[in-house]
């Protein structure tokens, strides 16, 4: 506390350089991670082709008899369907290893080429669904815990769980007859004006427009959870010892609240936060079908009707992946703002 | 523990219920259950026709004609029976898949928290494997390769439910493994084994019974959504399916999605709220400590 400033200062930089290190240390050892999981992925995929009813390379070419002998053929020979088994798991992962998903039959494109192209549009309504439900969540729990007991504590804890139990593809369908049949204040299908041809700002603001239902009712359910952790972790925290002793220091109420409840309250909340991406991204392809979004998740849907089993193996990994990097977010976030972190630098 | 001080001694069972209905949501919830299930039970009773047989024109609007209070959908079918139907294959999938993924996660989890060291490592990367892959995903994959059935549907959600059930397993029986009457357990020479099932997994009931309460539920949204992408046994009525079918023409029948869908959340806040009472009822202290 009588430190000089410039002490302050230097200890200020180790205490940054301290925690640059120690993020990217993270992210180093959660991708080595992330190639192991992403590996095993596609063994379990490739065992699951197998496990599978029926000749692997008919599942592989899409229901049995979709496609004609010479692709069937084709498939055997290269994937060595006709080799011992662990070649053939070779053959596959090595396969996967260079970049090959495989060939949608049913689309006449490469697996990945057509992931690739629906990826952004899921990335950006998963991203929004994140960042509006972490947000609103964190508000609303707040709001609740420090006001608990009262009218708005009951409003908000009763729309979580209301929230919490709401089918995810019935709410949007609720939203589209509402917020777009009736009164008729947002799209309801697609992700842009189909034939306007809007380019740079206008055309911005119009995907942005149909952005808004399908994120916020992705969001919904996520922002239920994040509001109860919120509103437990707040009230869990503002009970320990430290919090005693900041009151007890002469702090100013709010800032008790924010700088040592808060901060330390949302640490859970992050963590789950991070647990739930898997559940975003799955959402996303029930919002993204009853949206007609073209992202992955329609995708899914798509290979889904088709019995595409390829394209749908294909769409397990990517979307994994996106977990993943989901997973690496949280995990930087939760070093960032962990005021435990760097303090006994 | 005040509780217990102050309260006069009681049957345990009347104690439990006693502090269960202290949390009025929860009686709640037990009553809307109680009237699901009821109607799951009789559906035949009450509707003694199948709930596909088309039984006037179709897309005729609740309360026009008499006997068909919710309306008939696009192919002349009773939208209440449906519902009726429906509740059946809700509540059974939601159970068996909860009792499946109990009988996976409980024995991993109270392996990893018991052995510790090589076990715990290799066990809960495997738990971790399987909370990185997209659940839902994962369920639709399965679904769909293993064929559209009951049985196949609730495999796959037993598959993608159990990693949180073994991480509190674990959790629970690491924290009771160093207690007292484990060391005694261990000092009269009980088998590991032995020590694990009479004497660990008793105290670790309350949280795991919670749990799998919640579990019920998530297992009926799942199943519902399954069911709406067209990945349900196609020879049983359910509410997922009867929203699905129902999507395409929601602008001109709003009751073929409306209904079911509100089915399904009355069920799942329904065993939500039981849930948290139950959470109320056995662990009395962690109850008030949220509060």
């Amino acid at each position: 506390m009588f430190a000089t400033h410039a002490a302050i200062d230097t200890e200020d930089k180790a205490r940054r350089g301290f925690r640059l290190l120690r993020i990217l240390t993270l992210i180093a050892a959660r991708l080595v991670k992330a190639v192991i999981v992403l590996l095993l992925i596609v063994v379990a995929n490739f065992l699951l082709i197998h496990a599978a009813p029926g000749d692997p390379a008919a599942v592989m070419a899409g229901e049995a008899g979709a496609a004609d002998e010479i692709f069937i053929e084709q498939l055997r020979d290269r994937f060595g369907l006709n080799e011992p088994f662990p070649v053939q798991l070779w053959t596959y992962l090595k396969g996967v290893i260079q970049l090959d998903l495989g060939y949608s039959y049913r689309q006449q494109q490469p697996v990945l080429d057509l992931i690739l192209a629906r990826l952004p549009a899921t990335l950006i309504l998963t991203m929004t669904a994140f960042v509006i439900s972490l947000t609103l969540g964190v508000v609303l729990g707040v709001v609740a815990a420090a006001r608990q007991g009262t009218w708005t504590d009951s409003f908000v804890t009763s729309l979580s769980l209301l929230f919490y139990a709401t089918p995810l593809y019935w709410v949007a369908l609720m939203a589209v007859l509402l917020f777009s049949v009736q009164l008729g204040w947002l799209p309801g299908y697609g992700y842009e004006t189909i034939g306007a041809g809007y380019t740079g700002l206008p055309h911005v603001a119009d995907v942005a427009k149909h952005l808004v239902l399908p994120a916020l009712t992705l969001g919904l359910f996520f922002t239920a959870i994040y509001m109860r952790m919120t509103r437990a972790s707040m009230l869990e925290v503002s009970r320990m010892d430290f919090v005693k002793t900041a009151r007890a220091k002469g702090l100013s109420p709010s800032r008790v609240q924010r700088r040592h409840i808060l901060r330390n309250a949302l640490l859970p909340v992050v963590t789950l936060a991070g647990l739930q991406a898997g559940q975003l991204v799955g959402g996303a392809v029930l919002t993204e079908t009853v949206f007609a979004w073209p992202g992955i998740g329609r995708l899914m849907f798509e290979a889904l009707a088709q019995r595409d089993y390829n394209l749908l193996l294909g769409i397990l990994l990517i979307s994994a992946a996106v977990v993943i990097i989901f997973n690496i977010i949280t995990d930087v976030i939760y070093t960032l703002i962990d005021p435990r972190i760097g303090a006994n630098a | 523990m005040t509780l217990a001080a102050t309260a006069p001694a009681r049957h345990p069972a009347l104690d439990f219920w006693f502090r269960f209905a202290r949390n009025r949501g929860a009686v709640f919830g037990l009553l809307v259950l109680l009237v699901v299930i009821a109607v799951a039970v009789f559906a035949n009773v009450m509707f003694p026709d199948s709930p596909w047989k088309m039984v006037q024109r179709p897309f005729l609007e609740p309360f026009q004609v008499e006997g068909l209070p919710l309306g008939t959908d696009t192919l002349g079918r009773n939208v209440a029976a449906g519902l009726a139907y429906g509740a059946r294959v809700s509540l059974v999938v939601g159970l068996i898949s909860t009792l499946f993924s109990l009988a996976i996660g409980v024995p991993l989890g109270a392996a990893a928290g018991y052995y510790g060291g090589l076990v715990d490592d290799i066990l809960m990367r495997i738990t971790e494997f399987f909370q990185t892959i997209p659940s839902f995903a994962l369920a639709i994959v399965l679904v769909a390769i293993f064929q559209p059935s009951l049985s196949s549907i609730v495999a796959a959600i037993a598959i993608v439910s159990w990693p949180p059930v073994a991480r509190l397993v674990r959790a629970e029986v690491m924290s009771l493994k160093s207690r007292e009457f484990v060391e005694a357990a261990r000092l009269a020479g009980l088998s590991h084994l032995h020590i694990l099932t009479r004497q660990i997994l008793p105290n670790a009931m309350s949280p795991i019974i919670v749990m799998a309460s919640l579990m019920v539920a998530t297992a009926i949204l799942l199943e519902s959504s399954l069911s709406f992408l067209g990945l349900g046994d196609p020879n049983i009525m359910s509410w997922g399916y009867m929203i699905g079918a129902a999507r395409t023409v929601i602008r001109n029948a709003w009751w073929l999605s409306f209904f079911p869908g509100v089915c399904i959340l009355v069920t799942v806040l329904a065993l939500n709220l039981i849930g948290e009472g139950l959470n109320d009822a056995l662990n009395p202290r962690l109850a008030r400590k949220g509060r």
